[in-house]
């Protein structure tokens, strides 16, 4: 991907997390999983993590997306 | 001889002559620091007893006849995430400074003491090392050298200042996704990013632990090669230092590029305009023509970028949970983000990057350094928000890091070299070798530098 197109995508995925806003999806994420995990989220912080959040699902995108071997292990190795 | 200032072997060679003692050295640095830290807030601490007990025991055993180190009388100081034995290890926190006094240094810098460096002081970053930019909302921004106006990068900025403001011959620091590489491009000096695991990590504060990796910063290529050959060496007590052999780089410094096969990185780090021009310029000057595509940069920098959140978020979770109010807020919603990344966006990400790692191995077979740009533009201005990319604004922050994240994402050696623009900030170039040939690197740097290409002369406001 050239730096045109990442800055393209960088661009939608801010314009994809105002509208995810919008329709709430990354809203209730947030929520359910900050329960989970028993992370308390301040109101005045939970905007920021919803905009996060979504930043962090585009990048995502961009992987999951890509297909892999079955035998291509995680990176890191554990030497007992 | 402006004493301040010297570089690191140059204040080596003048104890050893006798031209200067180790404490006129470092009575001129810390005068120095007083003098320009106010204005570059580049310091979290300055440690005048350490350094002139650590200056007079070198000049008491040059009177005795002792060896000195490589680096005896050379003014060092650190990114304040490397524990310093009776000082607090910030790690750029608010949350930290409640901590107990570090018990003993870091491992790297315990080996540049005994090489015979003069701890000055510790330096400003970002909190947890979570940024580009060292704005710092607890300790301040750090500004930059050439115009106090615009950051000095991050997120060892207080490192790139030290460096290039002359206040320091060389400073440590940090790189998880480009902290040492994106000061040293705004800041104008050189940096080094050793292969992933060759330096101990051991008695830093971490960040990323799948990425984190430490390393110097310089003003002369020979002062980078001094620094890093006098930090390497074997610790079981970092689990990812890989224990190679000591594998100097001074020696063969000189050795120049020729024999080395040196190719552009194109597709992803192809930039634009500045960047571009730095790099088409170092191509010129080493005769590289040739452009190599490294496949699914973007993807990788992605992954790096998902790591990152993850990893860090989990090693704050504790203090996430019970005082998020107390985290910076230029970290502290990508912090409390990075806790909630399902787990298997981060196993993807590390299975991506065993893929992505063995792409640009291929490549390595073809060639010994790709030319890349450090940064994508020079040094922002302190608080701006977005840049102009072919018309478009994107944010600034994490955009800064495009072409130094897919690089340390699969650890591979790195110097970045400054080119200087009459009138106008600096920026630098990443020289980018295979695992292990930081020398590689080292000696292209070397060579641009002896030619005039590169130049890391300091700022001296």
């Amino acid at each position: 991907m050239s730096l045109a197109g990442w800055h393209e995508g960088c661009d939608d995925g801010e314009r994809m997390s105002r509208d995810d806003m919008v329709d709430q999806p990354l809203d209730v994420y947030v929520d359910a999983a900050a329960k989970l995990v028993g992370l308390p989220l301040d109101s005045e912080h939970r905007p920021g993590v919803v905009l996060n959040i979504g930043r962090i699902a585009q990048m995502a995108a961009l992987f999951m997306e890509f297909p892999l071997p079955d035998e291509t292990e995680p990176a890191p190795i554990y030497r007992p | 001889m402006n004493l301040a200032t010297l570089d690191a072997l140059a204040a080596t060679a003048a104890v050893r002559s006798g031209a200067a003692s180790a404490v006129e050295i470092a009575e001129a640095a810390l005068a120095h620091i007083a003098a320009r830290n106010p204005s570059l807030n580049a310091f979290t601490a300055i440690t005048a007893e350490r350094a002139l007990a650590e200056a007079r025991t070198i000049d008491r055993r040059r009177a005795q006849g002792e060896t000195l180190g490589p680096l005896a009388g050379a003014p060092l100081a650190v990114k304040n995430l490397y524990d310093v034995e009776g000082l607090v290890t910030l790690a750029g926190s608010k949350i930290d400074a409640e901590r107990p006094p570090a018990a003993a240094d870091a491992f790297v810098l315990r080996k540049l003491s005994e090489a015979g460096a003069i701890l000055v002081g510790t330096l400003n970053m970002d909190e947890y090392a979570y940024g580009f930019t060292t704005e710092n909302t607890h300790y301040g921004a750090v500004h930059n050298p050439h115009d106090l106006a615009h950051v000095a990068g991050g997120s060892s900025g207080g490192s790139g200042a030290a460096v290039a403001g002359g206040l320091v011959s060389i400073a440590l620091a940090s790189d998880t996704n480009g902290s040492i590489r994106v000061p040293a491009s705004f800041c104008g000096t050189f940096g080094l990013k050793p292969t992933y695991g060759r330096l101990s990590r051991a008695g830093t504060r971490p960040f990323v632990a799948s990425l984190d990796h430490v390393g110097p910063l310089a003003r002369t290529v020979g002062d980078l090669a001094a620094g890093y050959d006098a930090m390497q060496g074997a610790d079981p007590n970092d689990p990812a230092c890989a224990g190679r052999p000591v594998e100097p780089a001074l020696p063969i410094l000189e050795h120049g590029a020729s024999g080395l096969r040196i190719a552009v990185a194109g597709g992803h780090f192809a930039g634009s305009g500045v960047a571009a021009e730095a790099v088409a310029t170092v191509a010129k000057a080493l005769g590289a023509t040739r452009i190599v595509e490294v496949p699914e940069a973007a993807r990788a920098r992605a992954a790096a970028f998902v790591i990152s959140a993850s990893e860090g978020a989990d090693l704050h979770l504790a203090d996430l949970k019970s005082r998020a109010q107390d985290f910076d807020p230029m970290t502290r919603d990508r912090f409390l983000a990075g806790a909630l990344i399902p787990a298997g966006w981060v196993l993807r990400a590390q299975r991506f990057r065993r893929w992505y790692r063995e792409q640009v191995m291929a490549l390595f077979r073809e060639v010994d350094i790709l030319l890349a740009p450090a940064t994508p533009c020079p040094a922002p201005r302190i608080g701006q928000e977005t840049i102009e990319i072919d018309g478009v604004a994107v944010p600034m922050r994490p955009f800064i890091g495009v072409y130094t994240q897919p690089l340390s994402f699969i650890g591979l050696p790195i110097v970045a070299a400054p080119l200087r623009r009459s009138g106008e900030l600096p920026i630098g170039v990443q020289m980018i070798a295979a695992p292990w040939r930081e020398a590689e690197a080292l000696r292209v740097a070397r060579a641009l530098e002896r030619d005039g290409v590169t130049n890391a002369e300091p700022a001296l406001g």
